[in-house]
């Protein structure tokens, strides 16, 4: 869940041409910075309202951990201090979806995240949404204390709302709408199949996506930047497989369906996408972002 | 150093913290308790104590029984009607020996009390006195019974909470439960699943504080909406209100609930009562399901003020299903006990154990959770603890019960238990949204706790060992000498499953002191009055309780282990009245009939 929003989707005209409106401030605004913001305003409004942090503590060691190791790897690997927005953004997710009554997983959940951008590569690229994995492998090897439950937030609707607004508004500023658009009707028409299939209420099956822990899933996840697919029809198809094996999985009772879904599938189409520009020589050489 | 080296070693730590899960969890296996086969000879020396289960041996056959609510419930029904069974512990005849009190919560079943014939055997005179026939259809079914004489006659009177019409009998001399409920000024409607008696004014008559689940308003067996569920699962506020019932005197109760500032709708499952401050006057706190706790200190009897936020034990909210406290540490504060929901992978929440934070007390008194630090935080899906010296060493133990609902071995709910769980208000309301359990267990065959204090604040499971075995879905626990030999003993009840009554045999060289103590200003139950014994160079303070636990009430005497020669040096004994009471030192191994002072 690492949003690590390019350079790419700012106006450089906007930024070297300040305009004095309002509007040109906000389009010279490094957007980079928006899934960061976002998250953090999540972050408080759920805790001053809900108190849903396990603890203070531990969502601030995982995000301190998140960022030591960003700094000190991306410092001795690439040989420059590097942006952390996307390290904060990882360890505050961990520190979210994490829920565990010990510390260390929090430590070791934020240091798989951030490692595995460094070490999980292919032709330079990451694979794996970085807390993505964290979270899934420690779901996995430590069930015992760790879950992830997604009920921490109340079941209300007015901050739902809210971040659904807020959050929607940002991701279209970064043109990643269409990404979480996709996987939402993608969703609701499966949860329809699924009804159809258990015999279960329908509004059974849709109650997990007005939950809280698919906005985060949806807004950070699904749309990270550096480790979906790079055409937009490309991006929507992945979502749509996402929800799809996320079905399967939920077929077959996994708590934890959207997470796996996107850890199996996501990796996978990127290593397709990279094979397939593997075999174009005009763009196999092109550099992706780290 | 280049980059090649630096990546090697960059993938060494990356499976390193990949094992790390593994390696701790094989560490912590290693910290396993003595084997369950092992001779009771081995486990009475190496933890004091060992339990025999003997409730058919005792006399007592005792399988508890599920309402069968509204249709439309039906395919959740085993999730909905998933508590009732509950146990207190009374001397009802004050003939001196512990009895027991157990609720039923089938239509027309009946309830049971256990008289202890003091020769090792039990007979049920619950229809005999008049307290059996407590459920019978249209009348709701029984969630469980506090014992308190609240007409300060000497003999302990029966107040019933149900999901349904809630019942006060009043005990005439031990011979007949005499039902008084119509003149009593009860609720005529509630679906409580907590009741205790406390003197919350200290003016010498035991007031009644009842603890709503359902809203008061539901009727389970019939319906008029099936909107009737929690609008949150960890915020729910749509629960039944609370009752604080002040006792008149002339044998009628007077609601003082919302005068005095309590006005919660929380789904309360357990309630304790205790004077954690030193003040004199009990403080309440209140576990709740779907929520934080609450903690309510009580300004002088006038007024109460819920601090839980304030003092640290409302501030993330779980599934809150007992209260219970002990002095842990035996440094003369209160611990609180609160259980709640953990399932390996899906859900861990924990189990709370407050503890007073050092330098902290009076009105700034904050809690911390140490129940990790400590070892008792992870049970299962947890209902009743109790604290009580099992093995006399002069630390406080803890007796855990586990289990929801065990149905097919191999199938469980916990997937759709969690999709929904996560659900919006609208949707997680309804029990017509709730998908069907279809026979699956939920959280099922979980074993007990028994954690054992030694004495440095960490506990160690030793259930098994100790001969606590079984695996049904665990309710109230309640804590007694049964047999008067200086040795607590266990009754457990399980949810449509049999009453356990573990017998407890002690290590002859672990001394114990009990007290049995009789109000005269104070109300005649001494329920409030905390007994401060220093030995040995300890302390510990314990209360006269007017229920804790899940649905339970333990003996009302007070039952201290001492340890190895034991040497008391003086027992304290601070009655509800304000009247302080000095024992210099009581003789050991007795248990003591104390009245308060004239």
């Amino acid at each position: 869940m690492t949003p690590e929003l390019s350079a790419s989707t700012t106006s450089v005209s906007s930024m070297t041409t300040p305009s004095p409106s309002v509007w040109a401030h906000w389009r010279s605004f490094d957007k980079r910075y928006l899934a960061p913001m976002l998250i953090t305003c999540i972050l408080a409004a759920g805790q001053l309202s809900f108190g849903f942090l396990e603890s203070y503590s531990r969502t601030a060691l995982a995000i301190l951990i998140a960022l030591v190791i960003e700094v000190v790897v991306g410092r001795i690997f690439w040989g420059q201090w590097p942006n952390l927005a996307s390290a904060y953004v990882s360890g505050i997710s961990v520190g979210i979806l994490v829920r565990s009554p010990a510390f260390w997983p929090y430590a070791v959940c934020s240091a798989l995240s951030i490692i595995s951008k460094y070490v999980l590569r292919v032709k330079g690229r990451h694979l794996w949404n970085p807390s993505n994995f964290g979270i899934c492998v420690m779901l996995v090897l430590a069930p015992d204390v760790v879950a992830s439950l997604s009920i921490q937030w109340g079941n209300y609707l007015l901050p739902m709302i809210i971040v659904w607004i807020l959050g929607s508004f940002i991701i279209w500023q970064v043109k990643r709408f269409h990404i979480c658009a996709t996987y939402v009707v993608s969703f609701l028409l499966l949860a329809y199949v699924r009804s159809w299939i258990t015999g279960h209420p329908f509004l059974a099956e849709v109650a997990p996506i007005t939950g809280p822990m698919y906005q985060l899933f949806i807004f950070f996840m699904i749309t990270d930047p550096k480790t979906t697919v790079q055409t937009t029809w490309g991006q929507c198809a992945v979502v749509c497989l996402v929800a799809l094996v996320e079905m399967i999985l939920r077929l077959h009772e996994s708590v934890y369906a959207p997470l796996y879904a996107l850890f199996l599938v996501g990796p996978t189409a990127n290593l397709i996408e990279i094979w397939w520009h593997s075999r174009q020589p005009a763009t196999a050489s092109a550099p992706y972002p780290i | 150093m280049n980059r090649r080296i630096l990546g090697v070693m960059l993938g060494i730590l990356f499976v390193g913290l990949m094992a790390t899960p593994v390696v701790l969890n094989r560490v912590s296996a290693r910290h396993t308790p003595i084997a369950v086969d092992a001779p009771r000879d081995a486990v009475m020396a190496r933890y004091g104590f060992c339990f025999q289960e003997v409730a058919k041996a005792a006399g007592i056959e005792f399988t508890h029984q599920v309402p069968n609510l509204d249709p439309q419930l039906a395919p959740i029904m085993p999730m909905v009607a998933s508590m009732g069974a509950a146990v207190s512990i009374v001397d009802v005849d004050r003939d001196g020996w512990q009895d027991i009190y157990v609720a039923n919560s089938g239509e027309g079943s009946r309830n049971r009390l256990y008289r202890n014939r003091g020769d090792g055997s039990f007979e049920d005179v619950a229809a005999a006195m008049g307290g059996a026939d407590v459920n019978q259809v249209g009348t709701g079914v029984s969630m469980g019974a506090v014992w308190g004489d609240y007409d300060n006659d000497g003999y302990e009177d029966l107040f019933l909470y149900k999901w349904g019409r809630p019942e006060l009998f009043r005990n005439e001399q031990g011979r007949r439960l005499v039902r008084v409920t119509a003149d009593a000024g009860l609720p005529s409607w509630i679906n409580a699943n907590t009741a205790i008696w406390l003197d919350y004014d200290r003016d010498g008559r035991l007031d009644l504080f009842i603890g709503g689940y359902y809203a008061e308003h539901v009727n389970l067996w019939k319906l008029e909406t099936t909107r009737i569920m929690p609008d949150s699962f960890e915020y729910a506020k749509n629960g039944g209100r609370k009752y604080l019932l002040r006792n008149r005197g002339d044998g009628r109760f007077e609601d003082v609930t919302e005068k005095l500032g309590i006005t919660s709708r929380r789904w309360a499952l357990a309630a304790t009562a205790a004077d954690l401050r030193g003040t004199g006057y009990p403080d309440l706190f209140i576990a709740n399901d779907y929520g934080v706790s609450e903690l309510y200190f009580n300004d002088g009897g006038v007024r109460f003020r819920e601090v839980g936020k304030q003092s640290g034990v409302g501030f993330a909210p779980k599934s809150g299903m007992n209260a219970a406290v002990g002095d842990v540490f035996n440094q003369g504060q209160f611990s609180i006990y609160v259980t709640n929901i953990s399932e390996e992978g899906i859900l861990l929440q924990g189990n709370n154990l407050w503890v007073p934070k050092a330098g902290t007390s009076g009105e700034h008194l904050q809690y911390e959770n140490l129940a990790r630090e400590m070892g008792v935080e992870l049970g299962g899906w947890s209902f009743g603890a109790q604290f009580g010296d099992l093995n006399n060493d002069g630390s406080l133990d803890l007796f855990l019960t586990n289990g929801f609902v065990s149905a097919d071995r191999d199938k469980s709910y916990w997937y759709d238990f969690s999709k929904i769980a996560g659900g919006n208000t609208t949707i997680i309301s309804d029990a017509q949204n709730w998908p069907p359990m279809e026979g699956r267990s939920l959280s099922g065959f979980q074993q007990k706790r028994v954690w054992i204090n030694d004495g440095t604040g960490q506990f160690f499971d030793v259930a098994q060992a100790v001969g606590i075995t079984d695996t049904s879905d665990g309710r109230a626990v309640a804590l007694a000498d049964l047999w008067n030999r200086g040795a607590l003993d266990a009754v457990v009840v399980n949810q449509q499953g049999p009453l356990l009554l573990y017998k407890n045999t002690v290590v002859p060289d672990h001394a114990w002191i009990a007290f049995d103590l009789e109000g005269r200003d104070s109300n005649r139950s001494a329920i409030g009055a905390q007994v401060r014994l220093f030995w040995n160079g300890h302390e510990q303070v314990q209360e006269v309780s007017g229920g804790s636990g899940y649905g339970a009430q333990n003996q009302r005497r007070v039952h201290f282990g001492l340890g190895k020669e034991a040497h008391i040096e003086k027992a304290v004994i601070r009655w509800p009245s304000g009247k302080v009471q000095m024992l210099t030192a009581p003789q050991i191994g007795q248990i003591h009939q104390v009245k308060e002072p004239a």
